[in-house]
């Protein structure tokens, strides 16, 4: 019965960790600034949302709405979903571990906060209005 | 403006609360098989991660205890998913499941408990919190190439 009990405590410690951190928005600074042609279409006028998504992935879905309607109102804000599939080079370049990945960058292309896991929509509309 | 460059668009969709409840089942059979060390625990398991796999988890029989008598009680509106995260780990599931078994059958013990453990933690992952932790190691694979 012990391996049980240990299993079930050790993955509910991750399960609870995960829900606590997953979605967050955190801050980043300091990275080589990501250019239009490197994600694969123009970066928006004040900030860009580069969400990375694999077919495996069903809070992949979830965020591409989220994201998508977030954009869908701000103009100077654009949204690119990349299969990381297709783009290994970039993945392992900016070290994106898991999907869906979304980096919010400012109007250089400057990574200043990611997301991992189904972002917080608070914390995304937090970040992007800290950029000006 | 929305910018998706992924080109792959037709996708299966099935119930959602179908794989959840799946790794319900899942969960308490991988417990009788690591509480007990039965092989034939193990190896049902394993025929049914199988069948998740390679035909989908929509064909299990936890899937049709699911659409026969749960569904049919359940009042939440229906959510759908892609069908391939959790055909995905089916196939991890099975990959443990075959380890555990490779353990048992050449009795080195240590190996079946890990393997089963491991698997239950990913089943009970998924019940619990709806978390996929198949999934979440198939980008990590990706990038092992």
């Amino acid at each position: 019965m012990l391996p049980i009990v240990v299993v079930l405590a050790l993955a509910s410690a991750y399960g609870f960790w995960l829900k606590r951190t997953r979605g967050n928005v955190k801050a980043k600074n300091v990275s080589a600034l990501i250019t239009a042609e490197k994600i694969g279409g123009p970066l928006g006028s004040r900030a860009t949302l580069v969400q990375f998504s694999t077919a495996f992935c069903t809070p992949c879905r979830a965020t591409r709405a989220l994201l998508t309607n977030i954009v869908q109102d701000l103009a100077d804000v654009v949204h690119i979903d990349i299969d990381a599939e297709d783009q290994l080079e970039l993945v392992r370049e900016l070290n994106i571990l898991s999907t869906p990945t979304t980096l919010i960058l400012d109007s250089n292309g400057q990574e200043v906060g990611r997301a991992v896991g189904a972002p917080k929509r608070d914390q995304v509309l937090k970040a992007l209005a800290a950029i000006d | 403006m929305s910018i998706t460059t992924s080109t792959k668009t037709d996708v299966q969709l099935i119930d959602a609360r179908g794989p959840r409840f799946g790794a319900v089942i899942t969960t308490a059979v991988l417990a009788t098989a690591l509480a007990t060390s039965n092989l034939w625990v193990i190896v049902a398991q394993a025929i049914v991660f199988a069948i998740g796999a390679f035909r989908g988890p929509q064909f299990t029989p936890y899937a049709a205890i699911f659409r026969t008598i749960v569904k049919p009680r359940l009042k939440s509106a229906v959510i759908s998913e892609d069908v391939r995260p959790p055909q995905f780990a089916q196939s991890v599931g099975l990959l443990f499941a075959i380890v555990a078994i490779v353990g048992s059958l050449t009795g080195i013990n240590a190996l079946f408990v890990i393997a089963t453990s491991f698997a239950l933690a990913a089943a009970f992952l998924n019940a619990a919190f709806n978390f996929c932790l198949g999934c979440e190691m198939y980008l990590l694979l990706l990038r092992l190439r």
